[in-house]
């Protein structure tokens, strides 16, 4: 059913209840846009009072129990309802049907079924505030997960639902994959960010149920002291670091893959240039989730497991480091004798480019064990995945955000603004992270509520940074608020880009194109 | 995902496929995707089972005559009536027989339920005896008791049973409820030679439940 | 003499034994590494997009699909590379965990939020470990609750902690001076004041040290004051300032002979029987705006003269 010009996804229904039971991938994309944004505002509020309460040693705001929760709550929003559906099932959910040439994702009513998942297990996790809050951290460490009287069993439970929204997303973005390609979309002629997603869709299905039956484990725990992980009844906490990080290291993948194809797509798009080593990208994202599931250990290295389980999970970790490096190499030389223009969203992937390879080069630090012992749970761990989680994914979010805003909403975006806020995030981000790499080697253990005074002139420059940071995402909101309403009309394909969602109409009708389109060619064929 | 259709025999396939076939063939995809999840979600308790069984075998060993390998045993042959009769179901749904297609799922149906009234035989004669997982372990009769004397850490080994089988349980009844939803829609027409996607993926998932058990069965009742 | 990070300019913090200085060096050639490959790839990065910007709408450019050789080659390098820090780690990571055959043993368990030594003579120690210089001495360890870890960043060295097992760490200090503790794994409200210090004392230092009674010719006050200083430091204060938010308990300022409000409503004079319940079984008689549960038993951890010692210095605080 062709849709009759002017009518789009946005303005073919009105009313609340059309976009709470829509079966459209663009519009439950849409609502997890909404949904991410306002757990980050809640995640980075929590941030900026980490970031204040660390301004000086000593209590300035308040006392470490309430601290333990601001830091539990900060990474648990972040991961669970920000980086893990910020991509997939935001801009994925949109853009990867279009960019397939497909009608839809394969089984719509299951991924609005997996937005609610998401909303109400964040509901649910949100709870755990009315009683007494969660101070495990977001790893929920046994035994003081076990022992601390909270609202742990909330968060636990919250965690869970969330949960079954990322295995839901994942697979019906393998089955869209698999079933729903246009005529001629071949694998070879996938975009990058489809196989990411992709990659990433393998990783949320083979590593997620792992966490649900961890977390039931340690909810039976709490509830019914079964004593699996409690040495007081015969059990083993070591165990649940296990099980946990055999998801939550995998988990680290669905991170930052689909930040990687975003930052294809750009790359690609603002050079105007075919991809350098196409299916070497497209082999690393799959290479990366295959070894994903083997170096879970790295996270372990002074936990008490034996000596050859380090040195061989350091040996494995050394293995993702090359597909990594790879995927660097080939988009640095993607720009070499291309027309690159510096638009907002290439400058985020650029920013990327710099955070991650930072990200990436300490991580091979801390996957060196002899040198991980000492960095182990120190600020250095915290500067290198917030180099990879917010240098690396955030940055891409925000590209992607710009990038396709016109696709999305048939309008461009302030370019100047965008820019400027870019360049408060780049910086403020730097700021805040190099010094705590430097805080980390000498020796500043994580999750300290106090420290003693050596630390404190690195510490003030790093909240410092924070608040600058804070600023900057406050301008990509505005500019995001002003492009919706102010924002001059788009065309179809603003960026001349050759991929597929730029082919149909800003915003695209109900069922995406107005005829069925047939590929010929690859993604990225700029002559 | 289907559109229901309200045409006797004939289904209409969701807008975003292009046939029917392409739509049968993405559901069943889907749902063998989804059963790799829950063996993944399975795998991380016969991992701890697999660790704890070899840390404390002997203690596993005792654990495990407190069960009745018997009703277990009948439990095992109960699923796999069902699973059969499950099968059955999908076979005469697609030569167009209603009624034995209704007839396979109402014993498929029967046989669910079978097998969670002797699971709740069971759990009661445990809870009865104090046979409970961790610490709330607290033996009652002079067999227990001695159990216990022996193996401090018994209720390690009724952890994992409650837990184990508490999981299984819970798909049981999930898979009751669906196959239930297959009885009406039967009863409704709906599925026919061109049509019985849900009866197949239902089935693929009430399969899984019956094979998960049968790995259940040995770990729980037959160590030693 | 130098104690660790007593500045965070440097990149490391003084390295008080072989093995640190060791580390260091894997360290420093990563730095260099990790340095050199940033400018090659960020450098890159920025001069091909600078040099290649745009210059007119619709300008053609290059199609470079792929370049096998080139593309194996920064596969294989990076690879090369990776192995060399593999093994290089690997080396160090067998020194840091190969325990010493005849070290000084010193059983170590750590509790919400202090720690306890205990040398092979029964000498014991809260907070504090000191340590004969140049000798190899081995830490067998264990936690009365949750995850602890035990970290000290002069050593490069850092061990969970873990109810239920024991787990072992090795030093050998090669440098005299007081060294920070941490405790690296997070283990509840309290975890950033786990801290203590490793003094690194010479031979006949710790010979003394440990031959002689620890609380020889003290007065109980002073006794109580030691233990003060290791096991209560991090929960209770001596000033009038010294509550909620920056201590987890009641201070011990003008405590005793005060009457206490007690979470229950009820009322309790401080005496010495109320301060002995107290630090045996301190969760009967929790005071008003304080939570049960937060501090652990010290039946066990602290001998009669110990608790006595410290009634008596809780007394003085004034």
């Amino acid at each position: 059913m062709a849709s009759a010009p002017g009518v789009n996804y946005l303005n073919e229904k009105s009313g609340l209840w059309s976009w709470l039971t829509t079966l459209d991938h663009k519009r439950i994309g849409i609502l997890y846009m909404i949904s991410v944004m306002i757990f980050f505002a809640i995640g980075g509020a929590f941030a900026m009072l980490i970031r204040y309460e660390l301004f000086a040693p000593g209590s300035q705001l308040v006392d470490g129990a309430t601290y333990n929760r601001y830091m539990t709550f900060h990474g648990a929003i972040m991961v669970f309802m920000v980086i893990i559906p910020g991509i997939p099932a935001f801009l994925g959910n949109f853009i990867m049907p279009i960019m397939l040439g497909a009608k839809d994702v394969a089984f719509p009513r299951v991924n609005l079924m997996s937005w609610y998942c998401l909303m109400i297990g964040a509901t649910v996790a949100f709870i755990s505030l009315f009683y007494n809050g969660v101070d495990t951290g977001w790893t929920f460490y046994t035994p003081y997960s076990i022992t601390t009287k909270n609202g742990t069993t909330w968060m636990v439970v919250g965690a869970f639902i969330i949960g079954f929204s990322s295995i839901l997303t994942g697979l019906n973005f393998i089955a869209t994959v698999h079933k729903l390609r246009a005529p001629g979309m071949s694998f070879w002629r996938m975009p990058l960010f489809v196989w990411s997603l992709y990659s990433t869709a393998i990783l949320q299905v083979l590593a997620t149920p792992v966490l649900a039956i961890t977390l039931v484990l340690l909810l039976m725990e709490r509830l019914m002291l079964v004593g699996i992980f409690d040495p007081a009844l015969g059990g083993d906490p070591v165990l649940f670091q296990h099980f946990f990080w055999f998801y939550s290291h995998p988990a680290v993948y669905i991170m930052i893959l689909p930040a990687m194809g975003v930052v294809s797509e750009l790359i690609a798009t603002y050079s105007q240039k075919t991809i350098f080593g196409y299916k070497a990208i497209a082999l690393s994202s799959v290479g990366i989730a295959a070894v994903s599931f083997f170096v879970w250990g790295h996270h372990m290295f002074v936990s008490g497991q034996s000596e050859v389980a380090g040195v061989v999970f350091s040996f494995i970790t050394m293995l993702v480091g090359v597909p990594t490096a790879i995927k660097v190499f080939n988009w640095t030389a993607t720009l070499y004798k291309g027309s690159v223009k510096f638009d907002a969203p290439l400058l985020y992937a650029l920013g990327f480019l710099f955070l991650f390879t930072i990200g990436g080069v300490t991580g091979i630090i801390l996957a060196v064990v002899g040198v991980d012992v000492h960095f182990h749970d120190t600020y250095f761990v915290v500067a290198h995945f917030h180099y990879v989680m917010v240098g690396g994914t955030l940055m891409a979010i925000m590209g992607g955000i710009f990038y396709w805003f016109p696709k999305m909403f048939g309008r461009l975006v302030h370019d100047g603004m965008a820019r400027l806020s870019f360049v408060l995030i780049f910086a403020g981000f730097n700021v805040t992270f190099f010094p705590q790499f430097i805080l980390g080697a000498n020796g500043m253990p994580r999750r300290y509520f106090d420290y003693i005074p050596a630390y404190e002139s690195l510490n003030k420059i790093s909240s410092i940074g924070a608040w600058t940071i804070g600023i900057g995402f406050l301008v990509g909101l505005f500019v995001i608020i002003h492009g919706l309403l102010r924002g001059e009309k788009a065309g179809p394909n603003p960026w001349n880009s050759r991929t597929l969602e730029w082919q149909t109409p800003s915003p695209p009708p109900h069922e995406n194109f107005i005829t069925q389109p047939v590929v010929t060619a690859g993604p990225y064929e700029y002559r | 995902m289907s559109t229901v259709s309200t045409n006797h025999g004939e289904h209409h396939h969701a807008h975003h496929f292009d046939s029917a076939e392409a739509e049968y063939e993405a559901s069943k995809f889907g749902t063998w995707t989804f059963l790799v999840t829950e063996i993944l979600m399975f795998g991380g308790l016969f991992v701890g089972y697999i660790i704890f069984h070899q840390k404390f075998p002997e203690m596993f060993h005792a654990g495990s005559k407190f069960l009745d390998w018997k009703l277990g045993a009948f439990n095992t042959v109960v699923l796999l009536i069902s699973s059969l009769t499950m099968a059955l179901s999908i076979y005469y749904a697609q030569h167009n027989d209603k009624a034995k297609t209704l007839f396979n799922l109402y014993v498929t149906l029967i046989c669910g339920g079978i097998f969670m009234v002797v699971k709740y035989f069971e759990y009661t004669h445990k809870i009865h005896m104090g046979l409970l997982p961790g610490a709330l372990f607290n033996p009652q009769g002079a067999e227990a008791e001695a159990a216990f004397a022996a193996y401090s850490n018994l209720g390690m080994y009724f952890s994992f049973y409650f837990t184990m089988t508490g999981l299984h349980g819970s798909h049981v009844l999930v898979g009751m409820g669906l196959i239930a939803w297959c009885i009406v829609r039967t009863h409704r027409g709906e599925f026919s030679s061109k049509y019985w996607t849900p009866l197949e993926c239902v089935g693929l998932f009430w399969h899984l439940v019956d094979l998960i058990w049968i790995y259940l069965f040995p770990l729980l009742y037959l160590i030693g | 003499m130098s104690s660790a990070s007593s500045t965070a300019s440097h990149f490391m913090p003084f390295a008080a034994t072989k093995i640190a200085a060791g580390v260091d060096s894997l360290y420093y050639f990563l730095l260099v590494a990790s340095f050199i490959s940033c400018v090659l790839v960020i450098g890159g990065l920025i001069w091909f997009a600078v040099q290649y910007r745009r210059k007119y709408e619709g300008q053609k450019t290059a199609y470079i699909s792929h370049n096998t050789a080139l593309e194996f080659l920064w596969s294989f390098i990076p690879f090369v590379i990776f192995m060399v820090v593999f093994v290089w780690g690997w080396i160090v990571y067998y020194q840091l965990r190969s325990m010493p055959e005849n070290g000084l043993e010193v059983a170590v368990t750590a509790q919400k939020w202090n720690w306890t030594f205990t040398y092979k003579n029964g000498r014991k120690s809260q907070g504090t470990l000191t340590v004969p210089i140049g000798q190899d001495v081995k830490l067998i360890m264990t936690s009365s609750d949750v995850l602890h870890s035990f970290y000290v960043p002069a050593f490069r060295n850092k061990q969970d902690v873990v109810p239920g097992r024991y787990t072992a760490l090795w030093f050998r200090a090669e440098h005299e001076g007081s060294y920070n503790l941490f405790c690296a794994e997070y283990c509840g409200d309290q975890h950033s004041g786990m801290l203590g210090k490793v003094n690194v004392v010479s031979r006949e230092k710790f010979d003394e040290y440990l031959g002689t009674e620890p609380y020889k010719g003290l007065t109980p006050v002073e006794i109580g004051q030691k233990v003060y200083g290791g096991a209560c430091i991090a929960c209770h204060g001596l000033t009038v300032n010294d509550v909620k938010p920056l201590k987890l308990g009641p201070t011990f300022y003008m405590l005793f002979g005060r009457k206490e409000s007690l979470a229950d409503g009820s009322t309790v004079d401080v005496d010495e029987d109320y301060l002995r319940e107290s630090i045996v079984n301190p969760n009967a008689k929790v005071v008003k705006g304080y939570d049960a549960g937060v501090m652990p038993t010290y039946a066990g951890q602290l001998d009669e003269d110990e608790i006595m010692g410290l009634i008596e210095f809780i007394k003085t605080v004034k």
